[in-house]
């Protein structure tokens, strides 16, 4: 008798382990098992270590030392952090001009082509007129023209103006709604306007407000995410731009982009090659140092500003419908 | 006369709207007449022409269409390079729809440290500029670990014809450059993915679809136009990209002096048409699978 009831009784706590454990392992109907959690993160953590492998590799391989680079042993773990590498490209990229540089290059047009496309984009979100739709398709139509099909005639224009190597030849069409990838400012704007209530717009017209003074005091600081966001994506895209660059402000403004790309060059006319020990010879270590300091500035803002980056974009509907 | 005073008035208050619309849009007419439209035709009119830079001005010597002949059917590497620029996005463009759409449901999914990855995810957005991806493809950082040196793969390349093996190469030797150009478009999967309606899945739970089903009926289905927006995207920043090898053909074919003005004209507008081409061919299937899927 006792030893049947306390078989039974043994199954049935049994078999509630067994549900807890197939709920803990693979999830119930409210919450995730862990299987499936472990999984997630396995995949998250493998795909994010391809993803940041050459970043991990740039930074690993630009602390190497002269001695760490030709020993075959050091791969991920070098035996010092060696500094020289940052010194010498620190030098070669004349850094703290080219950052000035690369800092006015791309925050002047990113902050009239964000001014301007807000405008536009309130423009075709906020008012009905003939021709809207042909401008909405001209302007997707921009984003798609390469840049090598309108670049040389503007190039031989600057060139007769005196304008190339002028950071105006950047501004000019940034601020005439022209700048880099325009269109998806103006369309991020347009959906933002498009979006926003227009009570307190009609509101104040009611009231005698002019459309600019409307545009100007109401419709401006409630779509500030907007303009955030829109800057800040300018500036990075500016920041990153080097055919535009090279074609408008070679002989003048020299960007970090610029710099990097004849790293080679520049760094043989600091350490010529004939009267530098070995050691002082351009290695990878250098350049991925130099690398590195390029990206840094852009790295620092990504980490201040990320919150901004991902959350706000996915409320100014950036994805259209 | 004053019978319809509110016609009257309403009409010129809607002529007054369009004034205002105008108004907004003029910066734009404006700048795209001169920054695009106006640049457009002149890069026309010298791909008809032999251009010549002299200090007074330049110089135009009508050419017809010797310039387009030349870069389709003589230049040696022209043709080449722009096969191999198609072939390499018609393999991209996939590689980057399934990898963002996978890391965007996975950020979906509520677990922590999800904020951590977000920003992981995110990050090539910010750095990818051409002097830095070069620098980190010379040095090999940016091909998949080792996967061009099994000697299976090895052999299997060397047999194809250049115009494919190349594109296949690039491919291999790129991969992880392929998975960085997929920010924006995580960023679009996500915000799609969150507009959907969470009644339509606890609908389908309580008629019992699986997780996998609800994937196939709902989540992909809701996707299409993000998948749509996502591929025009893609095609555009890869075939934007200053590391694009058309592109640095032609501009070294700019300042080159048996190249010049007017044939890299030429040659820009060729890749205009072939990058055209392509979004429509992408666009097109895209367009049927979104349609068969929703029957």
């Amino acid at each position: 008798m006792t030893d049947a009831r306390t078989i039974r009784l043994d199954s049935r706590r049994w078999l509630h382990l067994v549900d807890r454990a197939r709920a803990f392992l693979f999830g119930s109907r409210s919450r995730r098992g862990i299987v499936l959690s472990l999984t997630l993160y396995a995949l998250l953590i493998a795909i994010g270590f391809v993803y940041l492998y050459p970043l991990l590799f740039m930074f690993v391989t630009s602390i190497k030392s002269p001695s760490d680079l030709l020993n075959p042993m050091v791969q991920w773990v070098p035996n010092e952090i060696y500094i020289g590498n940052y010194v010498k490209a620190f030098r070669v990229l004349n850094y703290p001009a080219s950052l000035a540089n690369s800092i006015f290059a791309s925050v002047a047009p990113s902050l009239l082509q964000t001014a301007t496309a807000s405008l536009i984009g309130y423009g075709l979100a906020r008012y009905r007129f003939p021709g809207r739709r042909i401008i909405m398709l001209l302007i997707l139509a921009t984003f798609i023209i390469p840049p090598q099909n309108t670049v040389i005639p503007q190039m031989l224009t600057y060139r007769n103006l005196g304008l190339l190597g002028n950071p105006l030849a950047l501004i000019l069409p940034a601020s005439l709604g022209q700048g880099l990838k325009s269109a998806i400012f103006i369309l991020i704007f347009y959906q933002t306007f498009l979006s926003l209530p227009k009570v307190l717009e009609e509101a104040a017209r009611l009231d005698g407000a002019s459309d600019l003074r409307i545009f100007l005091s109401i419709a401006m600081p409630s779509a500030l995410p907007a303009y955030i966001i829109a800057f800040i994506f300018s500036v990075v895209w500016y920041w990153n731009e080097t055919f535009l660059m090279v074609v408008f402000l070679e002989g003048g403004v020299q960007t970090l982009p610029l710099q990097l790309s004849k790293f080679a060059q520049a760094y043989e006319n600091l350490y010529p090659p004939g009267t530098v020990n070995i050691f002082d010879r351009l290695n990878e270590a250098v350049k991925m140092s130099g690398t590195f300091l390029n990206i840094l500035p852009l790295l620092v803002l990504y980490f201040v500003l990320q919150k901004w980056f991902v959350e706000s974009i996915e409320r100014t509907g950036i994805a259209g419908e | 006369m004053n019978r319809h005073p509110s016609s009257a008035s309403r009409l010129s208050l809607r002529a007054r709207e369009a004034l205002h619309g105008y108004g907004f849009a003029l910066p734009w007419l404006v700048g795209f007449a001169l920054f695009t439209l106006l640049p457009l035709v002149e890069t026309l009119r010298y791909s008809l022409h032999r251009v010549t830079v002299t200090v007074t001005g330049i110089r135009l010597d009508f050419v017809e269409w010797a310039n387009y002949t030349r870069a389709l059917f003589t230049d040696p590497a022209f043709v080449e390079l722009l096969i191999g620029y198609a072939v390499e996005t018609l393999i991209a463009v996939p590689i980057v729809l399934i990898f963002s759409m996978i890391i965007a449901l996975f950020l979906n999914v509520n677990f922590k440290l999800k904020g951590v990855f977000r920003t992981i995810f995110f990050l090539p957005v910010v750095i990818t500029s051409g002097p830095v991806i070069r620098e980190l493809a010379e040095q090999g950082a940016t091909s998949a670990p080792g996967i061009a040196n099994v000697p299976a793969v090895a052999d299997f390349l060397a047999q194809l014809p250049s115009a494919l093996r190349n594109p296949l190469e690039y491919v291999l030797t790129s991969f992880i450059l392929i998975l960085w150009f997929s920010g924006v478009q995580i960023l679009i999967y996500l915000a799609s993915l969150q507009k959907i309606d969470r009644s339509i899945y606890e609908a389908a739970a309580i008629d019992g679809a699986s997780a996998w089903e609800t994937y196939w009926k709902i989540t992909l289905p809701s996707l299409a136009t993000a998948t749509l927006v996502n591929a025009v995207y893609t095609i555009i920043t890869l075939s934007h990209f200053s590391e694009n090898r058309v592109i640095k053909y032609i501009y070294n074919q700019t300042y080159a002096v048996q190249g010049g003005i007017g044939y890299a004209s030429a040659m820009a507008f060729v890749y205009f048409a072939a990058m055209a081409a392509l979004l429509v061919i992408v666009y097109l299937f895209l367009m049927l699978w979104a349609r068969r899927g929703s029957r």
